[in-house]
């Protein structure tokens, strides 16, 4: 036998055997076995963090009811998106394909969600996002079978932020924002209501995601004379963004309300004064003094040492919703149209959330949602805390669902803003 | 200068090898024909991947291994092609076949202006110029939202029906990649090839000897970017989704790591490389997440002690054992 | 017109942080000829290791200085244990950095859990002062007088001491200065050091403003790459230019063209780049 061509086999039998391994044999599957879920989340690359927080939210849950539901195990297998598309929808395939889940659950960023609900638009799996916010996702370019259990719309949120600004008394605001669909919905949401309700915005800052330096920006907003600013951070650009307001000496001179991702824990954990008093609207309020809210951040602080953000909140009352479904069904997710149907229905009044939820007829939940403001607790750890509350804000708004969804969607371009 | 590409240890014109070689190409050819009737569904998409990601690895080898350039901005390449497939068929309402045909163009146009700029530089300095190119595209792309969707990046209209399939895609993927592989081999046992051997080897001499040096690099570049682009296109049908990922660093990090790892100046290396590293990925995966250390790692280990490549070093192997005898 | 001064301020005191990490960045790439791409992962460890220690002692100074130190063993880990093995080859000398750099952030990650971190500032250094006709925060003043200091430090090192002689000697003429019976290694393992720490020092001050998080490391590396290869390898002077201009560009160049965000650093690198390769101040050595 010729070497070469021995290496040419050895190189392949190498590959095969490697992908051999992989051939996990599939059990004989019943309505006795167990439920099997795909949980995705960034566990490397930029947004790890969250990404821990995530899982820890849902297992969180799934461990309180001893992973067991309707008289069926639950196992649950987690993937890492690695905060990238490609390799969410690498993943989303061998979880449907070759692990053989129910249904699948989480993804972070927005890019990462979309990817895969482009994937299951295709063979119809359930997929749950209670994270990713993208707008037409239950909007204009609603998938059936995808749903937001715990989740909301990007754009949902900053409306009631800005109806609430306008009651304050303020009229002109500038505003600052990562430049992305995440960005633009938000600031869109936020900007249609304000001038619809007879505000101004003065101007709107897009930067790149991570930028490092904001003191030009800061530079110019300072000059603007706004009344009020609107900042739409995540992350590290959300930290750099509180702490270099602050340190320019913007603080306390120009009143400063934030997405709800901006005053997020995962932001605020480890910052100090720099975010006391930024205001923002959110569907969860972890300083809120609701007994169901309370018990639920005191366990999560004792299990993890923290105390849960928009991350492991979401993931957990995800995870509660569909489970309240399930057992609705009687355990028999194998019954996609039924499962979706019932989870559709289903409400939850109980959550740590503190107040009852349910679905409008696109799968985007309907909220009480709170005005939150950022204070120091008894611990001296800084936490939201309810301002005030909006009854049963729907990512409609005030508008109608089919008028709403002739309007393209936002971009940097249109902002949906009133002409005075 | 020690390039990468003076590691390669190709020398298969000897009649003897070249006979072993077509025998082992020909069971290799076999065995990723019968690999998807063994295979369940899921792993036929990776062996797809891998076979696509190969191309890429080629394009990225036809440099560094045979002209001595080393590039990080081939993933731009690729993932423009795909951009430009998936935009056709999705915002344009055009055909697929037409938009990853103008995928493919739109990715030698990107090498020829890429080219332009870059073959007037060598060595570390076309590492860091291409890694700069490439971090333009992504930019245009991030940026660009109008037309590129930003950072959530454009869905697809869906492949074709008939690729629904894993393994009817498999097939049409390597009914693509086998004559293209061949028509890359060709390229690079030509005299064009050897040309760009000597340019490797040494400028200056193949100048005296009166070869266009820039010229010579300019075609290679492009051709370069032409493979590129037939594998993004590819990955346009396989994803069916793309984003400023598909244009990263990371995708041309990981390229140039499967050419090497498969050995540099080798060109079916590649295949090997691919298959390595995504199998790597898909079975640590399995046990850790701490894949970023793993590749990490694996980097380290092969610039340390396989700089030339797992084909690479079976060939310097063979090639001793073969002098003893 | 104070909007100006404030933009200007803005540029040169990130161009000041970008001068710290890029000098050494451009110390490694000019004297050892290494392309070291785990700049950026040595300058987020270095900060993290500094922050951890801000925490602890409650000294601004222990930290910076904590992160030098630390950065700087790293640094000799990094030339001892693995480049030596690939001396000379230039490309495996920058994929193994590239290797090294996905290592430590992942072990970045796993250590202090990816959250974003700001290194606190000592209190002497908070606030605002004022500078001209402008309010300026005290702190980003204090890092435009550091990138002066190191700035004069180097300059003074290199060409005004005996280390700086043996550097010079060594890359001109390493078997000379060899047969002169100087280690020219330990020169070169000295000089790996002294620039690794700088990325260490960039970490600790810059970790201050402008926090430490998963991917600080790319966005400092690929600022520093711009630095080093618009002003040239090796020179200091090259470096600060760079820094400058870089700094500049993207502060004012943001206020100005807020639609080239993404243009303004590598549009002018990448024609640097094509049309002189060895950077504005650059020579073939």
């Amino acid at each position: 036998m010729d070497r070469r061509h021995f290496l040419k086999n050895t190189g392949i039998a190498a590959v095969s055997s490697g992908l051999g391994t992989l051939a996990i044999p599939m059990a004989a599957r019943s309505e006795t076995a167990p439920i099997r879920i795909g949980l995705m989340a960034p566990l490397t690359g930029v947004v790890a963090a969250g990404g821990r927080e995530l899982v820890d939210g849902f297992t969180m849950f799934w461990d309180s009811i001893g992973n067991e539901i309707a008289g069926r195990k639950v196992e649950i297998i987690i993937e890492d998106d690695a905060a990238n598309p490609d390799t969410a929808l690498q993943k989303a395939r061998r979880l449907v394909e070759q692990s053989k889940v129910d249904f699948l659950f989480g993804n972070l960023l927005a890019n990462t969600g979309i990817a895969v609900a482009n994937y299951v638009k295709g063979n119809g799996e359930p997929y749950f996002i209670p994270v990713i916010a993208a707008d037409d996702l239950t909007q204009r370019g609603r998938i059936p079978n995808v749903i937001r259990a715990g989740g909301y719309t990007a754009s949902q949120f900053p409306r009631v932020l800005a109806d609430w600004a306008l009651k304050q008394g303020y009229r002109k605001v500038a505003m600052i924002s990562q430049d992305y669909a995440f960005g633009h919905e938000q600031c869109g949401g936020f900007a249609q209501t304000f001038t619809e309700g007879g505000g101004k915005v003065l101007q709107e800052f897009w930067h790149p995601l991570n930028t490092s330096d904001f003191s030009p920006y800061l530079g110019q907003i300072a000059g603007l004379g706004a009344d009020v600013i609107f900042a739409m951070e995540t992350g590290s650009d959300s930290n750099r963004f509180l702490q270099q307001f602050a340190s320019f000496g913007l603080k306390g001179q120009i009143p400063l309300l934030g997405a709800q991702n901006s005053t997020d824990q995962s932001v605020i954990r480890t910052l100090g004064p720099e975010c006391e008093g930024v205001i923002s609207a959110a569907q969860f309020c972890e300083g809120s003094d609701n007994p169901a809210t309370q018990a639920f951040v005191k366990a999560y602080n004792a299990k993890f040492g923290k105390i849960p953000s928009l991350y492991g909140f979401s993931h957990y009352v995800g995870a509660m919703w569909v489970a309240k479904a399930i057992t609705a069904i009687g355990g028999k997710v194998e019954d996609r149209e039924l499962f979706l149907k019932t989870v559709l229905k289903t409400e939850l009044p109980d959550s740590p959330l503190g107040t009852p939820v349910k679905f409008d007829a696109y799968g985007n939940p309907i909220y009480d949602v709170f005005i939150r403001k950022v204070v120091k607790n008894a611990e001296g750890k800084y936490w939201n805390v309810p301002v005030t509350t909006y009854k049963g804000v729907s990512q409609f708004w005030n508008y109608d669902p089919e008028t709403y969804m002739k309007q393209p969607p936002y971009t940097r371009d249109f902002q949906g803003i009133k002409k005075a | 200068m020690s390039m990468l590409g003076s590691l390669s240890a190709s020398n298969l014109d000897s009649p003897r090898s070249r006979k072993g070689l077509l025998l082992s190409l020909a069971l290799g050819a076999l065995a990723l024909v019968i690999l998807p009737m063994i295979l369940p569904g899921y792993q036929i998409s990776i062996v797809t991947q891998i076979l696509i990601f190969a191309l890429l690895a080629m394009s990225i080898d036809v440099l560094a291994g045979y002209a001595g350039r080393t590039s990080l901005g081939h993933g731009a390449i690729f993932g423009l092609s795909t951009y430009v497939a998936i935009y056709w068929s999705t915002t344009m309402g055009g055909h697929i076949w037409v938009g990853l045909l103008l995928g493919i163009v739109a990715a030698t146009i990107l090498a020829a202006i890429f080219a332009i700029l870059a073959i007037r530089t060598s060595g570390v300095y076309f590492l860091l110029l291409t890694l700069a190119l490439g971090m333009i595209v992504w930019g245009v792309c991030q940026r660009w939202t109008s037309v590129t969707g930003g950072e959530n990046g454009m869905r697809g209209a869906g492949r074709p029906a008939f690729l629904i399939d894993h393994a009817h895609f498999y097939f049409a993927v390597l009914l693509i990649i086998i004559p293209v592989t061949w028509s890359l081999w060709r390229l690079v046992h030509s005299p064009f090839g050897w040309a760009l051997r000597g340019i490797r080897d040494s400028e200056s001499r193949m100048r005296s000897l009166g070869y266009n040096v820039q010229l010579h690099l300019f075609i290679a570049f492009v051709l370069s970017g032409f493979y590129a682009g037939i594998a993004g296109a590819l990955y346009a049908v396989f994803n069916d989704f793309v984003s400023p990922s598909t244009v990263q660093l990371s995708l041309s990090v990981s390229g140039l790591l499967m050419a090497i790892t498969g050995g540099i100046g080798t060109l079916l290396g590649s295949f090997v490389g691919a298959a390595a590293i995504t199998s790597l990925e898909n079975i640590v995966s399995i046990f850790t997440e701490r894949w970023p250390s793993v590749l990490g790692l694996t980097f380290i280990f092969i610039m340390i002690f396989a700089p030339e490549g797992i084909v690479g070093r079976v060939q310097l192997l063979l090639a001793r054992k073969h002098q003893q005898s | 017109m104070s909007l100006n001064l404030f933009q200007l301020l803005n540029g040169l005191t990130f161009a000041a942080l970008l001068f710290i990490v890029a000098s050494g960045f451009t110390l490694i790439f000019g004297l050892l000829r290494i392309v070291n791409l785990a700049h950026g992962a040595l300058y987020l460890f270095g900060g993290l290791v500094g922050y951890s220690t801000v925490k602890l002692t409650g000294s601004f100074l222990i930290g910076a200085l904590a992160s030098m130190a630390f950065v700087a063993i790293l640094g000799v880990a990094l030339d001892k244990g693995l480049l030596r093995f690939v001396r000379g080859a230039e490309l495996r000398q920058v994929l193994l950095t590239l290797g090294v750099a996905f290592l430590l952030n992942d072990i970045a990650l796993v250590i202090w859990g990816g959250d974003t971190y700001t290194v606190p500032v000592p209190e002497a250094l908070m606030g605002a002062m004022r500078v001209g006709s402008v309010f300026y925060p005290k702190y980003r003043m204090f890092v435009l007088g550091l990138g002066v200091f190191v700035f004069i430090a180097l300059w003074l090192l290199i060409n005004h001491t005996r280390l700086g002689a043996l550097i010079r000697a060594g890359v001109d003429d390493p078997e000379t200065t060899e047969a002169m019976g100087i280690n020219i290694r330990m020169v070169f393992l000295g000089t790996f050091m002294l620039g690794a720490s700088l990325a260490g020092l960039g970490g600790a001050v810059g970790g201050a403003f402008l926090t430490l998080h998963p991917g600080a490391d790319a966005e400092i590396l690929v600022f520093s790459l711009a630095v080093v290869i618009i002003g040239g390898r090796g020179s200091l002077v090259g470096a600060a230019t760079g820094a400058l201009l870089v700094g500049l560009l993207n502060s004012i160049g943001q206020v100005v063209f807020p639609e080239l965000a993404y243009f303004i650093i590598f549009g002018p690198m990448a024609l640097i780049l094509a049309f002189r390769p060895l950077g504005l101040f650059g020579r073939t050595a």
